[in-house]
Parts: structure tokens; sequence; C-alpha cells
């Protein structure tokens, strides 16, 4: 298997499903980052068959509601001197504020652009989120 | 209650509150001639319906207060290029209530988010129609004594009819609520108000084509209009067309009990002849639109007698 170094301080964000790594990339505007970022993409996992993994080197303020929205079984490990020192339990967030957009063009925040895009959960086990304007439904 | 944007917002208890209101306003309109005196309500109308601009004025001026506002987009700062938004907070220094209309989804509820003062959502695009749900039930109420243990047709254009929408999604908030869903394949009521509305309250319904067959055990047939550019083909349209359209001869094998509902403006899917029957309703319907409006109006504001 290919190696990447493994960081001494930073952020390990683990159990990305396999292939969706460039969309919490995207996400999380990781391109904005100085420090380093490595991207491993299907990896093997013993739970999961393979999987996604990104490290960034720095202790940055990753928004958990993003994470979450994304994809609630992702692992947020925070590392320090080179060692786990704590794990972000995410969940499904109630309301999402101009993370999706909505791509309804009847919808007001179509026209007017300086209204924020905000979503709402409201099936919790199908995961869907709705927009609070027009209900259009949030496309990942 | 802050505001009215979507009346699932509205519990059961809210709405009841609502239509004993409106009950008693209807009971005694003299008495609340003068109750809202010195208030105002802004009708921002963003999109022409004079019929709905019409009853929240009168609804208004009926409680004593006054009205201002604009009925189309071009004669509004909107045709500069104002927010709503920035329109919304500028008329709350001016107005106690707002009433918006808007070809855009949302519209009424970035209103609301941006001011104090209560906005109600008088339709937003194809999207929601507060007022006309309240007016519905309100009449519902009134003609059968209930909203519980009935047997409702909805005939026409079921697929792309909001109003229909969020009746159903009202009605099925109530206990034994029968739905006869009548209407050609191709206007069939979407699945989703199927699976999260129907299946999901338990809630009695069928479909069917053709209104006959099931005209005996209505209690109450609400007719919308099907319209031409809704069909994939003219061929259809011309076979189906008179299937819609409700006449004496359809209603033949009715209950005498029968209530008629449309949400108007009504084009031709029902006759005029029917216009004289008793059971015909719809335009009573209006005036009920008109009262609960009142009753809203004073519950935004906290008003009473
Ligand atoms: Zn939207």
């Amino acid at each position: 298997m290919l190696k990447v170094d493994s960081i001494e301080k930073g952020i390990v964000l683990d159990h990305i499903k396999a292939g969706k790594s460039m969309q919490v990339y995207e996400y999380l505007h990781l391109d904005d980052l100085d420090c380093t970022v490595a991207i491993m993409r299907r990896a093997k996992s013993t739970k999961y068959g393979t999987k996604d993994i990104i490290k960034i080197a720095d202790r940055i303020d990753v928004d958990l509601d993003v994470l979450g929205y994304l994809d609630p079984d992702i692992t947020v490990n925070i590392i320090e001197d080179g060692r786990t020192v704590e794990k972000k339990k995410l969940e499904l967030p109630e309301k999402i504020v101009n993370v999706a957009r909505c791509k309804n063009p009847r919808c007001i925040t179509s026209t007017e652009q300086e209204i924020d895009h905000i979503f709402r959960l409201v099936d919790r086990k199908n995961r869907v989120y709705r927009c609070i304007y027009c209900d259009q439904k949030a496309g990942k | 209650m802050k505001h009215l944007i979507d009346p699932t917002d509205l519990t059961l208890a809210e709405i009841d509150d609502i239509l004993s209101l409106a009950e008693d306003i209807i009971k005694n309109k003299e008495a609340y001639a003068h109750v809202a005196d010195g208030k105002k309500i802004a009708t921002l109308f963003y999109e022409p319906s004079t019929r709905t601009r019409l009853s929240f004025e009168a609804a208004m001026l009926e409680l004593g207060g006054s009205v201002l506002g604009f009925s189309t987009a071009d004669s509004s700062s909107t045709a500069k290029g104002e927010s709503v938004a920035d329109t919304a907070r500028t008329v709350a220094k001016y107005a106690d209530v707002i009433a918006m209309r808007h070809p855009k989804e949302g519209a009424p509820l970035v209103a609301a988010m941006n001011v104090d003062i209560p906005v109600i959502n008088a339709g937003d695009g194809g999207h929601l129609h507060p007022t006309q749900t309240l007016t519905d039930l309100l009449t519902i109420r009134e003609e059968t004594g209930r909203l519980s243990d009935l047997t409702i047709g909805f005939c026409g254009d079921l697929k792309f009819g909001r109003t229909v929408h969020s009746l159903i999604k009202q009605l099925s908030r109530y206990e034994n609520i029968r739905f006869i869903l009548i209407s050609p394949t191709e206007l069939r009521i979407p699945d989703y108000i199927k699976d999260e509305v129907l299946e999901a309250s338990g809630a009695d319904y069928i479909e069917v084509e053709r209104m006959e067959e099931v005209m005996p055990e209505l209690d109450i047939l609400y007719m919308t209009r099907v319209q031409r550019e809704r069909f994939f083909n003219e061929a259809d349209y011309i076979r189906l067309k008179d299937s819609y359209i409700l006449d004496p001869e359809k209603l033949l094998n009715a209950k005498e009990s029968l209530k008629i509902l449309h949400p108007l403006p009504r084009v031709n899917e029902i006759s005029v002849k029917v216009d004289a029957d008793p059971r015909a309703l719809y335009f009573k319907q209006a005036e009920y639109g008109k009262i609960v409006r009142k009753a809203l109006i004073m519950k935004l504001l906290g008003l009473s007698l």
C-alpha cells in the first residue's frame, strides 16, 4: 500500500466513503489552506472495504456541520505530537447555512444573490434536507 | 404564531383558534367593525392577483383598519432593483402587518426573516398559499359542521394544483378523512404527496379517473381547473376534457348534502348551470376567504374584542 507520512499535528478525516474525498475537500474549502493536505483515495479498510482519507497538517477549525451534512460516518481525529488526542463525533446538523446551494430556478435565492442558502433537516432517517424557502431537496 | 408563511407551521389548536374566531366574526360582524382602528395592512403584490389582494384589503377595512401597498412589480421599487428584504424593512416602518404575493418561492419568508411585524404569505409562486387553505378549512367547517369524518373528492389537475396539495396536507391531520382523487392519469397527485402525506398519515385514499363513479360517496367535491397545456397531446385533452367539467347530469346521484368547492377563478370546469344549485358553494367560499383573513389579521396583530 502507498505510504503517506503520518502527521505530527493536525487533523485526519477518516472513513470517508471511497471516492468522496474530493467533495469533502471542496466543501471544506481545503484549497484555501497553506499547510500540507494529503488525500488518499481508495485506501484499504478492514471495516469498509475501501475508503478515502484526508490528512491536514495543521489544527484548523473544521466545520463539523458541513462534514456531518456530507456524511456523519466520517471520523475526525485531532492529532498532537503524532498521536490521536481527540476523536470528534459527527451528527447530522439540523440546519446548514451556505453549504449547499438551492438549484430551484423558481426559488427566491435564484434572483436575490445576497440571501443565505439555508437547508433544514426534514427526514433524519433518509438524511433529507430541504430549502427553507422553496422546499427543494438538497442535492449533494 | 408570529407570521403565516406555511400552513403546516400552524398547530391544529392554532387553526382551530382562527376558525373559531372567524365563526364569531360571522355571527357578530358589527362587533368587529372597529377592532383594528388605526392599524394598517400593506399588500405587497409583486404579481397581480386581484382577488386575493381585494380579499385582504376588504378584510382589513371591515375591521376598521386601512390599507396601502402595490399590485404589480413594475410599480414597485423592485423595478429599481430593491431586494425583498429591503422593501419589507422599509414597509415595516409604515404598516402593522404585511401580506405579500410574489412569483418567487420563499419571498414572503425572506420578508418575515427581516422584519418585526407579522408577514402573511399571500401566495409565493406555485409553492404555498396558506390563506387559501384556511379559507377551504373554514368553508368545510362552517358548511358541514366538522373537519373530520368526511369523504372528500378532489377533481381535475391534482399534479400541479398547489391549493389541492396544501389542503390535502392539512386535512390529513384530522380524523377519519377519506380522499378520493379524481384526475386523468397525466395529472395524478405527485408521489411525494402520496408518500409523505397520505401514506405517512395513514389516510384512506383512492385514485379514480371519472367523477360519476364516486359521486354518491362524496361529502365534499373540490374542483380545480384542467388546463389544456398540461396535456401531452391534444387528442388526450379532447378525449378527457368533458370528464372534468361538472354539470347538472354528473350531480344526479350526488348526496343532497354535498358541498361543491372551487378556489376560483373558474374557467369552464364547472358549468354555469350548476351555480343555482344550493350545493354550489364557491362564491360563498370567497366570502369565507375574506372572513378567515379578518380572523388571521386579528390573531397576528394580537387584537381582540
Ligand atoms: Zn430554494
